[in-house]
């Protein structure tokens, strides 16, 4: 493997696109001028990391990991969100906003459906966390880390619940349903005696533990610890997402998301694997509302408003539908971006909504685009596509059949 | 284990009441504010039918269309020194006032309707690009008119106008209509009645129905299409700058930024339970949704109620018939 990646780097680029390999082979032999540097496709950075080897992305890998674990203790001075807002209770918060990304990124990214109610998710995890840890409930009590699996059980089955009405018809039945379904728990939270609303439940639980002097290592105000369990769960998250998305059911997402009929046609069972997309985006949904519930310590009506579902949704859109790298990105700015620059935080929404139109119309891959082809196939399948693609000629300017296909693709698909 | 599962039951009804005499009682006045609600939501419904069935898109935008409407109201009738008590004019005086509440409304939310067809979802269309797109296209826009009204005008509603003292008109098993029913009702169905009558006889109501049934082939039979989608867009401002006022009059606390949100979304679940992209369905989903509403709220004794029932409507429509009671059929083949 490293032998033939070692020599090769500029091959393993994209093979259909032959532009960029052209960009990449004239850097390789360090001739590269600032016009063709200038531009650079969506592609690039996605090429040069597959350009790397694999011993070289572990090593890299292992670095941003460690670099991100580290952060809240580092607090590097211009990235820091302090004074105004402590960094480390904001690192937490954007690995909360960047966990519901890779959450919602399976539903919007890869199976293509647009959940508008995320937040609903999100406020069932809490409240199943806060019922059953806070003293002021009056029903069964269990240890907090309980409650992470539980809530991801109880929001699941709200998925399947909302999901198989509507997941039979098209995708935009599903985005006015959880849109309406964002807003009834609310709605509900506070109108059923029993779910507190604007009161409340207090002392929610939080993980065991206890520093020398007694006080709780998960305590309110320390963010360290939390985002640590946070970070660590988005990675396994992320790495068992990645599986689902290299697996047949990610093969199954992806063929719904670029056209459901021709996958029907195909054989996929769409409704199956939509039901599944939808309920493990609302599993992790439900993690990060109990793991909020559990760092805020309070839970009542008044955190779970619609318009955080689009800002969730925001995230996942800038950052890049499809990729989870690109929606834990995105979801770490659009946490990061209010509170690091607090005199714009008054307009977050209206920003991130004028956002989400001008990306749509400009750029609908986000910053950094999914990787739609060879996904499947693994890194031997890559290699041996691109080698023989780097066999053909190159130097035509005509777009090269790949892109050529897809685009017809997508006439098809819209036609 | 078992014991210990019992906490997790409700005990002494925490969760859910239903208070059956209350309706009983009140069934009547219930009906006739339903009706009232339900001539609301149906003329909203008919933006999001008429787009839908021309676009196949749900208009996420159109709530905030509904909303301008309803600040035009607002703006117009404190203008004219409306206030929050009764005011001191004559019959006449008062119904030529809101006349032009009533066109001003209708040509604001007609205007948003048609600068969000051409900023957002122009450019999507030439370059026709996939629905989730458009859906994430609507909602942004959607958001952004919302928040740049929470900008200008703050969270809390705006101050509450009076129209109008309602009179009772006659009385109908014991319970009164009064005159703003009345008159919400009727100009309502009017309006409703109007449109069909536009979209089947008229020449662009035959354009906007065949774009419905057939974008390509339409516009090969020399229909234009770009004028028919925004023709579609700027009536389905003008019902909603229409239902502004009365939605002001029944309600008047309710001009806030975020009131047209969960409208909207009664009036899309209306659109669906008549069967979306059908204008007569619109008119009975909206009728019936304003019922079920309403009687779900005196059964469960809360008003937010009235929400979460027009949303269990809405799912169980989406499950048992989805294609709503009378069928999707702006283009008349659409099954």
């Amino acid at each position: 493997m490293s032998m033939t990646d070692g020599p090769t780097p500029m091959q393993t680029a994209a093979a259909e696109q032959a532009a960029e390999d052209r960009e990449a082979s004239s850097k390789a032999a360090g001739r590269s001028d600032l016009r063709e540097r200038g531009k650079r496709k969506p592609g690039y950075f996605s090429d040069r990391w597959h350009a790397l080897s694999r011993q070289q992305q572990w090593a890299f890998l292992v670095i941003v990991v460690v670099l991100a674990y580290l952060l809240p203790l580092i607090n590097p001075p211009i990235i820091t969100t302090e004074p105004g807002n402590n960094f480390a209770l904001a690192c937490f918060d954007m690995a909360r906003f960047a966990l519901i990304a890779v959450g919602l990124n399976v539903v919007v990214g890869y199976a293509g459906l647009l959940d508008l109610g995320y937040v609903a998710f999100f406020a069932v995890g809490s409240y199943v966390a806060a019922m059953l840890t806070s003293p002021d409930s009056p029903y069964l009590h269990i240890p907090y880390l309980w409650t992470l699996p539980l809530a991801m059980a109880v929001t699941m089955f709200f998925g399947v619940m909302l999901g198989v009405p509507t997941l039979r018809l098209r995708g935009d039945y599903l985005a006015i349903v959880t849109l309406g379904f964002g807003e009834i728990i609310r709605i509900l939270a506070t109108i059923i005696p029993a779910m507190k609303g604007q009161v409340g439940f207090q002392n929610v639980g939080h993980p065991p533990g206890t520093e020398a002097d007694g006080t709780p290592i998960f305590s309110n105000s320390n963010g360290v610890p939390w985002y640590w369990l946070t970070l660590t769960i988005i990675i396994i998250v992320t790495l068992l997402v990645g599986n689902l998305e290299r697996s047949r059911v990610g093969r199954a997402w992806i063929a719904i998301r670029e056209d459901e009929d021709a996958a029907e046609i195909m054989g996929v069972p769409t409704f199956k694997y939509k039901v599944w997309a939808f309920a493990i985006g609302a599993a992790i949904g439900g993690l990060s509302g109990a793991l909020f519930a559990g760092q805020v310590g309070f839970v009542n009506n008044q955190k779970f408003d619609v318009t955080t579902s689009i800002l969730f949704l925001a995230a996942v859109v800038l950052g890049g539908a499809g990729n989870k790298v690109g929606a834990i990105l995105g979801g770490a700015l659009v946490s990061y971006i209010p509170l690091r620059f607090t005199a714009i935080a008054e307009y977050k929404y209206l920003i991130f909504g004028i956002a989400l139109v001008l990306i749509m119309i400009f750029r609908s891959q986000g910053l950094l685009p999914a990787r739609q082809r060879l996904l499947a196939y693994g890194r031997t399948a890559l290699n041996k596509v691109t080698n023989r693609a780097a066999m053909e000629p190159k130097d035509t300017d005509k777009p090269p059949a790949g892109t050529d296909s897809r685009a017809a693709g997508e006439r098809g698909a819209e036609a | 284990m078992l014991p210990s599962l019992v906490p997790l039951l409700p005990t002494e009804n925490d969760w859910i009441t239903f208070d059956v005499p209350s309706l009983a009682e009140n069934f009547w006045s219930a009906t006739f504010d339903g009706l009232t609600f339900g001539a609301i939501y149906a003329l909203v419904a008919l933006g999001y039918t008429l787009v839908y069935g021309v676009l196949n898109l749900i208009n996420f935008a159109h709530s905030e269309v509904f909303i301008v409407g309803c600040y035009a109201v607002f703006f117009t009738l404190s203008g004219l020194g409306f206030g929050p008590s009764v005011p001191r004019l004559d019959i006449w005086a008062i119904i030529l006032n809101l006349l032009l509440a009533l066109v001003l409304a209708m040509v604001a939310s007609a205007v948003t309707a048609f600068l969000l067809e051409r900023i957002a979802y122009k450019p999507l269309r030439k370059r026709n690009a996939p629905r989730l797109v458009f859906l994430i296209t609507a909602i942004g826009a959607s958001f952004t008119i919302q928040y740049l009204i929470y900008l200008w005008r703050g969270p809390s509603p705006e101050l509450a106008l009076t129209m109008f003292r309602p009179t009772p008109i006659f009385d109908v098993f014991g319970t009164i209509i009064d005159s703003q029913q009345l008159v919400i009702i009727i100009a309502a169905v009017i309006m409703m009645v109007g449109i069909d009558r536009f979209i089947s006889k008229s020449r662009t109501g035959r354009g906007i129905r065949a774009v419905a049934q057939d974008p390509d082939t339409a516009t090969l039979m020399g229909v234009n299409k770009e004028r028919i989608i925004i023709t579609t867009f700027v009536i389905g401002g003008l019902l909603a700058g229409a239902a502004a006022l009365f939605y002001v009059m029944k309600i008047p606390s309710g001009v806030q930024y975020s009131g047209g949100f969960v409208l909207g979304i009664k009036a899309f679940a209306a659109a669906v339970l008549g069967g979306i992209g059908n204008v007569r369905g619109a008119l009975l989903g909206g009728l019936l949704l304003g019922l079920i509403g309403n009687y779900g709220q005196i059964l469960l004794g809360n008003s937010q109620w009235t929400d979460v029932v027009a949303f269990v409507v809405l799912v169980l429509v989406l499950l048992l018939r989805p294609e709503g009671i009378l069928g999707t059929s702006l283009g008349r083949s659409k099954a």
